[in-house]
């Protein structure tokens, strides 16, 4: 039984062949079986099984999410499969990869395996996986890289702790090459950034928090691109937050070194100042920095620098946020977030529209080599209908998600997922 | 009592960064009265007969707890001191619980200490009286910020236009952040002298000049206010040791002559004598006014609980 699904009226979008243009789309079998301006411009031939109308809304690929930490297993009290991967759908988001920082870690196969399984069962989004670099996340002895590899992982990286000892991320370089891997950074010296609480400054010392000096992120990277240099491997430093670690991903590109980096949203849309009088739902890793770093973000952005933004989507219940800052668990949510912040860089004229969908489609699906974040005739039928326009106000309670913090409460957005489609199937449509 | 002034902008006492010049004096000019009423015979009125006062201690505290136990009693209050454990993983909880445990009883006013910063905020927006900041990590101690400032002012009948030098671990020291917040509404000149492992990132930011040298950092101050080097914090981690400290860092006689001849030396204690201080020079009662911060503490507290509970006791009438 051949499953025919037509969508007439939309503004197509493909940021990575520059597609802008009205027209339609029909899916066949979950996949993209023909696109482009001509398709139902004389109406829907008989034989469709569904029809939808996009009323002139942007349809694009499916956002492409590189690093979203889910609590399952371990921590299902902050978010299970399934409940980050309705929010994932709500927020335009068809593929994303999740982190391995969860109990135990995801380290071996039997876990990577598990993962997989709960999310066919799920049955919404694409699950990836980028399982750890060192078994049980503690910097140490290198997993099963190939196996891992075998088995679907999309990168290797321990999450939210930094690859530490340079022997260990020199070894790690040197044998994720066997298989085309990149290895993803967390970019901060630990031994910098111990007990630190938030960014190193004036504000941190009115405070009284234990401050973490900007520098710890460029230190890190600097050394790791030696190490690059050094084995050749591939390298990716994630949510960047500073302008000198732009600046020096920005070198190392311009010498040739198979060097990628993204960034997350409160990196070009907040800064430390949103910290105020101890809101932890503002605590994050890296932590918010000052005006000036979060410019050399958005230039990074601007000329290209940075290759992708990520939600950096991290739950964390009330007992874990309800507390003193300095015991308060660092991150935040942000799967439905993504795709309005993203559109602020083209509505503040940063970035084209098709400019800033590339850092949530095919730019990260490109690094983790995933086939997705493309609108190509043959490609899975991963869509996302959104206006671009709509605005609309970011509120806690209204999430998706099982853990509601967000650092971005209250903030006035534009845009927003209308209808998620995987496979040709829709898994959210906006109101129902 | 004659005359009272308005009641207090404020519900909470949680820091001194953003009150105001005449904030500040009303609160010194009540705590001289109460000053006075020490000083009698009778020291007690019944200004807060009937009030319940807590004193929530999550860190360990000899002369803060009983300074404040002291004013309420002093006002006729009734005095409870807590002292929770913080061994406990889950110190999170006990906070907030403790907080709704203890609102449920009534207090007018909680007095809360606590080693993380920003932990008495949390707790301030849960209850429903006022809360007075008894130190909160290394954020704030207003408390004794005004105490330090009572001092200065009733021997040098003046805080504007002096010269204040603050000195030791200021990285760490909660009553550095309070006095530099306080001298600097007022009109006073702040320094701060350390070695830069104790001076915080951008603290110029907040209003003081730093200096790392005792000898230009105490050129002409009015004020030495020497802070408590906390020993965990020695052996190499930010100092390399007590003596090399002492050395460079101690108040003695010769470091004491750069101020001025009329310089007063304060502390906020406990002393560690022979590492921030020298013996000697903390017991020369011509210079120093260690005693006098201890006996203004009780009526600057009082002050406070008199100020805090004033919007409170006048609907009460």
């Amino acid at each position: 039984m051949t499953r025919r699904s037509a969508y007439l009226n939309a503004r197509l979008l493909d940021p990575a062949s520059g597609l802008d243009v009205r027209g339609g789309l029909l899916a066949v079998d979950g996949k993209i079986a023909d696109f482009g301006p001509r398709v139902f411009a004389d109406g829907v031939p008989g034989g469709v099984d569904v029809v939808v109308d996009c009323e002139g809304l942007c349809l694009a690929p499916g956002l492409v999410d590189m690093r979203v930490q889910i609590g399952e297993p371990g921590a299902e009290e902050k978010e299970t499969i399934p409940t980050a991967s309705r929010a994932a759908a709500a927020g335009g988001i068809t593929s994303l990869v999740c982190l391995p920082g969860t109990e135990p870690p995801i380290d071996d196969v039997s876990t990577l395996e598990f993962i997989a399984r709960r999310a066919r069962e799920a049955k919404l989004v694409k699950i990836f996986v980028a399982p750890a670099v060192t078994r049980g996340l503690e910097g140490r002895q290198l997993t099963e890289m190939g196996l891992l590899a075998e088995e679907g992982a999309v990168a290797f990286t321990d999450g939210h702790q930094a690859v530490a000892d340079a022997a260990v991320m020199a070894r790690a370089l040197n044998y994720a090459k066997v298989f085309d891997k990149p290895i993803m950074q967390h970019p901060e010296e630990p031994s910098l950034s111990a007990g630190g609480q938030m960014n190193a400054g004036e504000r941190a010392t009115r405070l009284g928090l234990k401050g973490i000096n900007r520098l710890a992120e460029v230190m890190m990277i600097e050394r790791d691109l030696r190490l690059v240099e050094l084995t050749g491997g591939r390298y990716h430093a994630a949510h960047l937050s500073t302008g000198a670690a732009v600046e020096a991903i920005r070198a190392a590109k311009r010498r040739g070194l198979p060097v990628t980096c993204d960034t997350a949203p409160p990196y070009f849309a907040l800064t430390e100042v949103d910290v105020g009088d101890y809101r932890t739902f503002a605590k994050l890793s890296p932590p918010l920095r000052g005006e000036m770093d979060r410019r050399a973000i958005v230039e990074g952005l601007a000329d290209g620098t940075i290759d992708a933004v990520a939600s950096d989507h991290r739950p964390h219940d009330q007992d874990s946020k309800r507390v003193p800052f300095d015991q308060a668990a660092a991150g935040g949510v942000g799967l439905e977030t993504l795709l309005p912040l993203v559109l602020e860089l083209h509505h503040k004229g940063t970035l084209t529209l098709l400019d800033a969908l590339a850092l949530v489609t095919h730019r990260p699906a490109a690094i983790l080599g995933m086939e997705a974040g493309r609108m190509r005739v043959g490609a899975p039928a991963d869509l996302v209908l959104f206006d671009p326009d709509v605005p609309w106000k970011i509120e806690e309670r209204a999430l998706r998600s099982k853990s509601k913090n967000t650092p971005f409460d209250k903030r006035p957005t534009q845009g927003r997922a209308v209808r998620t489609v995987v496979d040709g199937r829709t898994v959210f449509l906006h109101g129902h | 009592m004659t005359a009272e002034p308005l009641a207090f902008r404020h519900r909470h006492l949680l820091g001194l960064e953003g009150l105001r010049a005449d904030e500040i004096d009303l609160i010194l000019d009540l705590a001289d009265g109460y000053v006075a009423q020490n000083r009698q015979a009778d020291r007690k009125n019944a200004l807060l007969r009937g009030r319940t006062i807590i004193n929530l201690f999550f860190e360990n505290s000899t002369r803060t707890r009983t300074s404040f136990e002291l004013a309420g009693k002093r006002l006729g209050a009734d005095v409870i001191n807590m002292s929770v454990a913080t061994s406990s993983v889950k110190k999170g909880e006990t906070l907030i619980d403790t907080a709704m445990t203890l609102n449920a009883m009534h207090a007018d006013v909680m007095v809360v200490r606590h080693p993380e910063s920003g932990a008495v905020k949390l707790l301030a927006d849960k209850v429903t009286g006022s809360v007075i900041n008894a130190g909160d990590g290394t954020h704030e101690h207003p408390t004794q910020a005004l105490l330090d400032a009572l001092t200065i002012r009733r021997r040098k009948g003046r805080l504007a236009g002096l010269v204040v030098t603050i000195c030791g671990d200021i990285l760490h020291s909660r009553v550095a952040r309070s006095n530099i917040h306080l001298l600097n509404a007022v009109g006073a000149t702040v320094r701060v002298v350390g070695p830069p492992t104790l001076i915080p990132s951008e603290v110029e930011n907040l209003g003081v000049e730093v200096h790392h040298r005792m000898s230009t950092g105490l050129a002409g101050a009015d004020i030495v206010m020497m802070l408590r080097l906390q020993q965990e914090r020695m052996q190499g981690q930010y100092v390399p040791s007590f003596r090399e400290y002492f050395r460079f860092y101690g108040l003695d006689y010769e470091k004491l002559a750069a101020a001025k001849p009329d310089a007063l030396i304060m502390h906020p204690g406990p002393m560690n004598r022979g590492v921030e201080i020298d013996s000697e020079v903390a017991d020369d009662i011509n210079r120093s006014v260690i005693l006098d911060q201890v006996e203004l503490g009780v009526a600057v507290r009082m002050a406070m609980l008199d100020l805090l509970t004033r919007r409170e006791r006048t609907n009460a009438q």
